[in-house]
């Protein structure tokens, strides 16, 4: 039995080795001044201070999240409005409806990318921020109806129910009674909306306008031409956006098991 | 509850299918202004449809619903003065006590008159006002007793207490009538009796029409004006409870209300009726030879030495049961069940005593299975979801049949019987039942199963037409088993259908 356990957790400590000695290394050569990863030039932060002195990179930055922040809002409130409607639906209409919703989750992501791009150009005079911004609100969307219609599903249907028997209109009923009982669903719905808008390449490489960069684009057009490219300060970049996704991950995780916490 | 009283609910033919099954079935109904209304069933009998229905929650598939004479058949939930306590009370999780309680009252608005300058009055729609709101919230919480419970979140309370929020968040709203779907169902035993006799008293009190919804036949006899028993979506007897307990409509609610026997009886005379192998006297009058179903209720039979009542009997088994001895006594091949507070030790023989007035005699319901069906080419019977064995000469008294499976007439005339439609009957003791789906005819589950004093009486329906097959046998079967029917071919009684008989 020991020896059996041994074996399993050295299984498991080299996968996670696998996994995370990539990021490490970035996150280790981030700390020193040095063109490439494998030189060490002993400890510096001078990459940081460089990173946040670079004008060009902040405010890539900056549109980065608000691009993420106005797509996530975007895809909540339609994807919590289309879970209530596909909840609230027939039986087969909302089996259909709920399928039809996932296809941008389980599809390629390059086939969303080209017909976007080739919807855009077709209707919408070609890419702009607003092909952009769509083009994440399409990809995200899934992500919120997958998130609030389990949180529909543990409501006890009464509940809608009595809002009515007191005398409420349906929609100040679904406002006052139903929403907060579904906010969770819908506050994880738009966590996973930014993270995925932030770090998508493919869409944001097809729909985005030509004069506008995301970290992600910027990065590889960077790999593209080493010599101008600023991919040193990019290493601090990565790091940092490694640790704010850590943090949210953490936060989230301790959300769900305070709940779970609160109803046992 | 006054006789006359006008009133408050009608429904008329009221029926609610759902895909394929029918949950309710042209119910014809009316409600007292002020009564206790008890509608009382197995589950799956409508009870909770019906119920859902007077709260808006469910349309009827056809039929009207009137409320104090106007039509709310279609009226959304919201602006029916009618409020419901949940079975699971629903009460809003992120909301505490006093917000629940207040909720209806919020959505509320009240015409309130004005005189403005010109002395010209005008009436606008208000909300009630905070002062108004808590008053009437703290008076709710003062009916069911939580004081000082205002600011508690629903999910510190007991399962009692919740109880007393969601009644006193249907109340409060000062409803015309207050729908209870098995309220009490969660609680323990203990609670449960208390919170009976408060909802007893609470309805006293506010003199609304109270509508509950129960499968316990005790909390239905305990606190109900009225009781309505309901069966597979139809009324099967409306009363009071003392009529439902003493004068069952038919088996089923002779069976659901109370312990009872249950006996098959024949009239043998002028108030005289015989079954488990004695004449009995009784105040039922029914013509004579008819079969009959008798019912007596445990305490109503009289244990005494033996020799001495109309029948006699040996105790097989005795249990106590606190307030009394309940005894199994066997007479002949009848069991009979006993409830008395002095016991006869296990292997006594007894004489046993039935006085008139404790005979309740019920015309027979099932006395044989009647179906349609026809021939097919193998001159077999399809009838009750099922295809049998036959014997097709007795169509046509003295025919034959030849090699080739024509049918030979007396006179020597040939005809085919195919798609010949047939009346058949088949006796409820000539029906076999077995495990599992192979074996017979129609394949079905038992959906009620009645014991008789010496045989049980089953119910089988089949799933495609929901047919149902009556069958007395001799053996114990669960509600729910699926069953084969077989039937043997002497027993199977044919007889052409009049059209039919035309055509030829």
């Amino acid at each position: 039995m020991v020896k059996k356990k041994i074996f399993s957790s050295l299984i498991l400590a080299f996968v996670l080795l696998l996994t995370y000695v990539p990021i490490l290394i970035l996150i280790i050569y981030s700390f020193t001044d040095s063109a490439f990863v494998g030189q060490w030039k002993g400890f510096s932060l001078a990459l940081y201070l460089r990173l946040f002195s670079d004008r060009e990179i902040m405010l890539i930055v900056k549109d980065t999240i608000l691009l993420a922040l106005a797509a996530a809002s975007i895809s909540t409130i339609l994807g919590t409005v289309g879970a209530i409607g596909i909840y609230y639906s027939k039986k087969r209409t909302a089996k259909a409806m709920s399928a039809i919703s996932n296809i941008p989750m389980i599809n390629a992501e390059i086939i969303t990318a080209v017909s976007l791009v080739l919807l855009f150009t077709m209707f919408f005079g070609g890419k702009s921020m607003f092909s952009l911004l769509s083009g994440h609100v399409v990809i995200t969307i899934p992500f919120v109806v997958v998130s609030v219609i389990p949180k529909l599903k543990q409501m006890d249907d009464n509940l809608y129910e009595a809002a009515l028997d007191l005398g409420a209109t349906p929609l100040k009923a679904l406002l006052t009674v139903v929403l907060p009982e579904i906010i969770p669903g819908i506050v994880s719905g738009f966590m996973l909306s930014v993270t995925l808008s932030l770090d998508d390449y493919i869409v944001t490489a097809f729909t985005k306008p030509n004069t506008f960069s995301t970290i992600s684009t910027y990065v590889y057009e960077s790999m593209n031409r080493p010599a101008t490219s600023k991919l040193p300060e990019l290493r601090a970049l990565s790091a940092i956006i490694f640790f704010a996704i850590l943090g949210v991950a953490l936060l989230s995780a301790f959300r769900k098991n305070k709940q779970q916490g609160d109803s046992f | 509850m006054t006789e006359n009283a006008e009133k408050i609910i009608e429904m008329i033919n009221v029926t609610r299918e759902y895909f394929d099954t029918v949950a309710v079935e042209n119910m014809n109904l009316y409600i007292r202004k002020g009564e206790f209304v008890t509608l009382l069933g197995p589950s799956g009998c409508g009870k909770t449809t019906t119920l859902r229905m007077i709260a808006g929650f469910e349309m009827p598939t056809s039929g009207k619903i009137f409320l104090n004479g106007k039509d709310i058949t279609h009226l959304p939930p919201y602006l029916r003065p009618v409020n419901t306590v949940f079975q699971r009370y629903a009460l809003f999780p992120h909301m505490n006590v006093f917000d629940n309680i207040a909720y209806g009252l919020r959505q509320k608005r009240v015409a309130v008159t004005y005189r403005d300058e010109k002395g010209r009055e005008f009436t606008r729609l208000e909300k009630l006002s905070h002062d108004e709101i808590a008053k009437k919230v703290e008076k709710a919480l003062k009916m069911v007793e939580l004081e000082g419970f205002e600011r508690r979140a629903i999910h510190t309370l007991s399962g009692g207490q919740q109880q007393r929020v969601a009644i006193a968040r249907a109340i409060v709203n000062e409803p015309q009538i207050l729908l209870l779907d098995e309220p009490l169902g969660a609680l323990d035993l203990k609670m449960r009796k208390e919170m009976q006799f408060e909802l007893k008293q609470m309805h006293r009190k506010l003199g609304i029409t109270f509508i509950y919804v129960t499968h316990d036949q005790e909390e239905a006899l305990t606190m109900s004006d009225t009781v309505v028993v309901m069966n597979d979506g139809v009324i099967q007897q409306i009363g009071t409870p003392e009529d439902i307990y003493n004068q069952p409509k038919n088996v089923f609610v002779a069976n659901f209300i109370g312990e009872s026997n249950i006996f098959s009886g024949t009239m043998v005379g002028k108030l005289k009726v015989k079954f488990a192998g004695a004449t009995f006297d009784c105040v039922d009058d029914f013509p004579k030879n008819e079969k009959v179903d008798v019912v007596v209720r445990p305490e109503d039979i009289i244990l005494t030495e033996e020799g001495e009542g109309q029948l006699s009997g040996k105790v097989i088994d005795s249990i106590f049961k606190g307030i009394h001895y309940e005894m199994t006594v066997i007479a002949g091949k009848t069991e009979i069940l006993v409830q008395s507070t002095q016991e006869w030790p296990v292997g006594s023989f007894v004489g046993i005593k039935v006085d008139p007035e404790n005979i309740h005699i019920m015309k027979k319901e099932f006395y044989e299975n009647k179906f349609d069906g026809y021939i097919t080419k193998r001159n077999t019977v399809v009838f009750g979801d099922g295809e049998y064995e036959c014997d097709v000469t007795q169509l046509y008294p003295g025919s034959t049949l030849d090699d080739d499976g024509y049918l030979v007439l007396e006179g020597g005339e040939r005809i085919d019987l195919t798609d010949n439609d047939v009346k058949v009957t088949v006796g409820l003791k000539d029906i076999d039942l077995a495990d599992g789906e192979e074996g017979g005819g129609a394949v079905g589950e038992i959906i009620s199963c009645i014991y008789k004093g010496d045989h049980y009486q089953v119910i089988v329906r089949t799933r495609e037409n929901e047919e149902d097959y009556v069958v007395d046998t001799d053996y114990l079967w669960n509600e729910g088993d699926i069953v084969s029917v077989s039937i043997d071919k002497s027993k199977i009684k044919m007889k052409l259908k009049e059209e039919a008989k035309g055509k030829k």
